[in-house]
């Protein structure tokens, strides 16, 4: 995840920070620049959402108001837009806009944005940290314990059954997965809730849809790197040590997977984020992926923009925090080198 | 991707899975409309929103048209979809992947760097960015999901592409003037081929997937026309009615997306990229009951008949420890050597019981302090040598725990069999890396692996040894990995570290000049087997052939340590395809018929031993080097 910019903005940094003695200091200079490359990241999606409007092919107000509009309408909808002015002037004033909280107002109910945003995050978050803590109880232990048991090729019963089922599993996509469990425990059991967010019991389905696959997926990966891990060297001194099993598995053998997992749990935590989008639907979840999907049947497309740069900073965040907790996790990592 | 390639990839059970889905479904895809199509258009008034029944086996839809049938009908428009998206993607991926390539430095860094400022995204993100900008329905929805997997295809080139652009054949191009895009055409991608295929197999199981999501939004394919996704959004709306209107396009959908998934696995195999298996050990030797004990009330190991076995390919076993007696007494500095592969290493790790899960490990005795190790369980081993056996591994470098701070690692010792305080064994810890001569101990205790040099770490793992009180050392080959200056501190450390100690020390070495000087005793092994036993002083006497060569051989501090016996012409045999008698045989000049038979180790002067049917008498040419020793 080593990117190109990255040479960039440190070149940069240095020449600003001049010679003060922090800039030494690794940690200072891997947060700068790790900070550098989000402000590019954000302004890359940024300049995503302003230019999605403009590649519309033809005239976004006309698309949105339909054909039928009257052409004073559309003026007047293009004049408040500012689509009538030069689009440098456009994304300077969009940027500037976003700056002050501003996100636009809904061309169809006249809302503000933000307001929408602001009803709708809520629901959407509670989704996204429920699937990913679930996904995290389950898949760590899980992903240990089938290494453990499956180690230098024991139990190859155990370890074919898990590996297919799971690959099974996290191959079907979390919007299938929601109708498998809205059949089984909604209209054939019977049990739970399948639709709206009324309560502790609605979330029960969604959030099992979202983080059964990655769940597996990721103890699929512990596994994997734990196995690695049990062949590296250091664990043969652990067991020279005569340590007890838990204590090598605990403290040398999943500390060292644990890069890989941190890594892999963020692409996850990343795409449920935006999986959540099909869950919502499935489940009539008030959420912003059921906004996003009617704003864009309905080609409210302020509200579109906004929404997708929600997703796309909390998806920023979260690659953020991984890289930090990387950082304090693996004390070999880029900080302590740079 | 060649054809026999393709052949294996069909012949494993998953690729076989995965090719007859993949081919019913591209059957399906062309006859499916031609046969069903009008059937599946058909409404019936009479049957609106029917459950299963015999005439409709998955019940009707809305406007009363047999679902069964337009989930079958669905199938080529789905596929193709997907693949046309797909298509996509891999021309997008394949032109931003190569620009860097073929484009001069700068732009070339930016085309990367706007790649991955979009792979960090996910790519339904992308997809519904996309979908707004081309517009909802099927055009739309093709073209959006292939630019959202444009990026990670792109990067995935740029990645192989970075791969194969330092390899030689490439720089003699560039060298012979070759046009950049002649370059990436004719010798660049030709050799990425196959990561490609492979991802672009999985990744039109990724678009199936998501065009079906986009769909189910209402965002993809609109009706009339319909697709499994649109379905399955329809079907969704009544599945307390029929179930099956909602679960049969979804079946469909990941069926045919597991097929793509399971294909590129099964590709990806074949091409090896993932191999080795291991074999369990239902068959491995059992440990054979103790004999009779020798009644060495000094030792502190004893081993008789020691063998290792490992599962080799077939059903066979290769024993590379094939019948080892060792006898260590207390205090006593025994030097292990031998060429690599002769066995030491493994030797040393089956006298600690440290040998990988799968090896089976067999011993007429094995005893630590008059106390047997074999045939018991991992915690009672753990409570006999946790205190008393202290091992020195080969790579310092690789032998920490790079996620824990050194003097955690030292104090564990402690902390687990001596039931110390996390305070008082991380005192006696620092006190360790004194001991060892680690400058600031209190400063370095605190630090990670990584912030120390090699012989520091090596004297680290020989300062862990000390937690407690060893009374014995296994040292296997620790001076290899480090400098000759830095090897020279750790053998001294080691001496003195006996000598205060008391404990016995086993040093596994390929350097005759280092075991020489460091033991009393050397041990020769050959092909999994002890060839001499000698004390120091009468290497000069060596009897077996083999020894006298090494010792003839013997290197000074100069010398490449890593082929110290090239004199010797020939090399040692293979574990698994070992001769009938003497191993030594087919390198020796001494050997004859009787030499077909495996000779024991027997009495050949006072303190000596050999296993060899002709042992010489006359003394060994040593050279100057071996004679003064360079003492250390
Ligand atoms: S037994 Fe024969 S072949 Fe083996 S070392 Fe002795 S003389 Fe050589």
């Amino acid at each position: 995840m080593t990117t190109a910019s990255a040479p960039l903005t440190t070149a940069r940094g240095e020449a600003a920070l001049g010679r003060v003695s922090w800039v030494r200091n690794p940690w200072v200079v891997f947060l700068a620049r790790r900070l550098g490359r989000l402000l590019v990241s954000v302004a890359f999606l940024v300049t995503l959402a302003f230019l999605m409007i403009h590649l519309i092919p033809g005239d976004p107000v006309r698309a949105a108001l339909g054909i039928s509009a009257p052409p004073e309408l559309v003026a007047a909808r293009q004049e408040s837009l500012g689509l009538n002015d030069p689009i440098v002037v456009q994304y300077v004033n969009y940027v500037k806009a976003l700056f002050s909280g501003d996100l636009g107002v809904s061309m169809t109910s006249g809302v503000a944005v933000s307001e929408t945003i602001g009803q709708r995050l809520p629901a959407s978050a509670g989704l996204a940290a429920g699937a990913f803590t679930v996904v995290m109880i389950v898949s760590i232990p899980l992903g240990l314990c089938m290494a453990v048991l499956t180690r230098g090729g024991r139990r190859r019963g155990t370890e074919l059954g898990f590996t297919s089922t799971s690959a099974v599993v996290a191959a079907i996509p979390e919007f299938l997965l929601a109708v498998g469990l809205v059949f089984v425990f909604g209209v054939t059991l019977g049990w739970l809730p399948v639709a709206g967010r009324d309560g502790l019991s609605s979330y029960i389905l969604p959030v099992l849809a979202l983080s059964l696959g990655p769940a597996l997926l990721m103890a699929r990966i512990v596994r994997v790197e734990a196995l690695s891990v049990l062949e590296q060297d250091f664990v043969r001194t652990a067991r020279a040590k005569r340590l007890p099993h838990w204590r090598v598995y605990l403290r040398h053998v999943f500390p060292n997977a644990l890069t890989s997992t941190l890594t892999i749990g963020g692409l996850l935590l990343s795409a449920m984020i935006v999986g959540t989008v099909l869950v919502e639907n499935v489940f009539a979840w008030p959420g912003m992926g059921m906004t996003i999907v009617q704003s864009i049947l309905s080609k409210d497309y302020p509200l579109v923009q906004g929404i997708v740069l929600v997703y796309g900073v909390a998806v920023l965040l979260v690659n953020l925090l991984v890289d930090l907790m990387l950082a304090v996790v693996d004390p070999r990592s880029t900080i302590r080198e740079a | 991707m060649r054809l026999e390639h393709w052949r294996s990839a069909m012949r494993s059970p998953v690729g076989a899975v995965a090719a007859t889905l993949l081919a019913a479904f591209a059957v399906l895809a062309v006859i499916a409309p031609m046969i069903w199509g009008d059937a599946a258009e058909e409404t019936e008034p009479a049957a609106l929103s029917q459950g299963s029944s015999s005439e409709h086996l998955l019940g009707t839809d809305a406007l009363g048209r047999d679902i069964a049938l337009r989930v079958l009908v669905a199938t080529r428009f789905s596929l193709g979809l997907a693949l046309m998206a797909t298509s996509i993607s891999v021309v997008i991926g394949i032109i931003l992947g190569v620009l860097p390539a073929v484009l001069g430095r700068r732009t070339g860094r930016l085309v990367v760097a706007v790649v991955n400022l979009a792979v960090a995204f996910p790519a339904l993100l992308l997809a519904l960015v996309f979908a707004v900008v081309f517009g909802i329905g099927s055009h739309g929805a093709v073209l959006a999901i292939g630019a959202a997997g444009a990026p990670s295809f792109a990067r995935l080139v740029q990645t192989n592409v970075a791969s194969v652009a330092g390899r030689d054949y490439v720089s003699a191009a560039r060298v012979a003037g070759v046009s950049r895009l002649r370059l990436v055409v004719r010798h660049l991608l030709p050799n990425i081929g196959e990561p490609l295929v492979v991802n672009a197999t999985v990744m039109a199981g990724t678009a199936l997937l998501a065009f079906a999501g986009l769909s189910f939004l209402g965002l993809g394919v609109q009706p009339p026309s319909y697709d499994w996704g649109r379905l399955l959004g329809e079907g969704l709306d009544r599945i307390y009615l029929n179930p099956a209107a909602a679960l049969a396009p979804g079946v469909a959908v990941v069926l045919a997306g597991l097929a793509f998934t399971l294909m590129g696995e099964a590709i990806a195999q074949v091409v090896g990229i993932r191999t080795g298996m291991f074999r369990t050990l239902d068959a491995a030797p059992v440990p054979v009951a103790r004999a009779e004990s020798a009644g060495d009330d000094d030792a502190v190991l004893v081993a008789e008949d020691l063998r290792v076995a490992f599962p080799a390919a077939g059903d066979g076993w290769t024993r590379p420890v094939d019948g080892v007696s060792l006898t260590v007494r207390r205090g006593e500095t025994v030097g292990i050597v031998g060429e690599s592969g002769s066995g030491k290493s493994l030797t040393a790790l089956a006298l600690a019981r440290l040998t990988p899960e799968n090896a089976a490990v067999s011993a007429t005795r094995l005893e630590f302090a008059g106390e047997p190790l074999l045939g018991r369980s991992d915690a009672e081993v753990g409570r006999l040598l946790g205190t008393s056996l202290a091992m020195v591994f080969q790579d310092p470098m690789t032998s920490f725990n790079p996620s824990m701070r050194v003097g955690a690692q030292l104090a564990e010792v402690t902390r687990t069999h001596e039931g110390h305080s996390r305070e008082e064994a991380l005192e006696r810890a620092v006190d360790r890396l004194r001991k060892v001569h680690i400058p600031v101990p209190e400063r370095r205790a605190r630090q990670y692996p990584h912030e120390f040099s090699g012989g520091m770490r090596q004297r680290a793992m020989i300062g862990m040894g000390l937690m407690s009180t060893p009374s014995l050392i296994i040292a296997d080959e620790p001076t290899t990995a480090l400098d000759v200056t830095v090897q020279r501190q750790v053998l001294r450390l080691l001496r003195d570290v006996q000598r205060d100690s008391g404990a016995a020390v086993v040093l596994i070495s390929h350097d005759i000049a280092v075991v020489s000087q460091m033991c009393q005793r050397i041990v020769v092994m050959y092909a999994g087997r002890i060839v001499e036993e000698l004390p120091v002083d009468q290497l000069a006497s060596a009897a077996h052939p083999y020894t006298r060569t090494l010792f003839g051989s013997v290197p000074d501090m100069t010398t490449d340590r890593e082929r110290p016996l090239a004199t010797i012409p020939g090399r040692p045999p293979d574990p698994g395809a070992r001769p009938g008698g003497c191993a030594f045989a087919p390198r020796c000049t001494f050997a004859d018929e009787r030499c077909a038979e495996a000779p024991e180790l027997a009495v050949v002067g006072a303190r000596q031993r050999a296993a060899c049917w002709h042992p010489r008498q006359e003394p060994v040419p040593v050279t100057a080097a071996a004679e003064t020793g360079d003492r250390i």
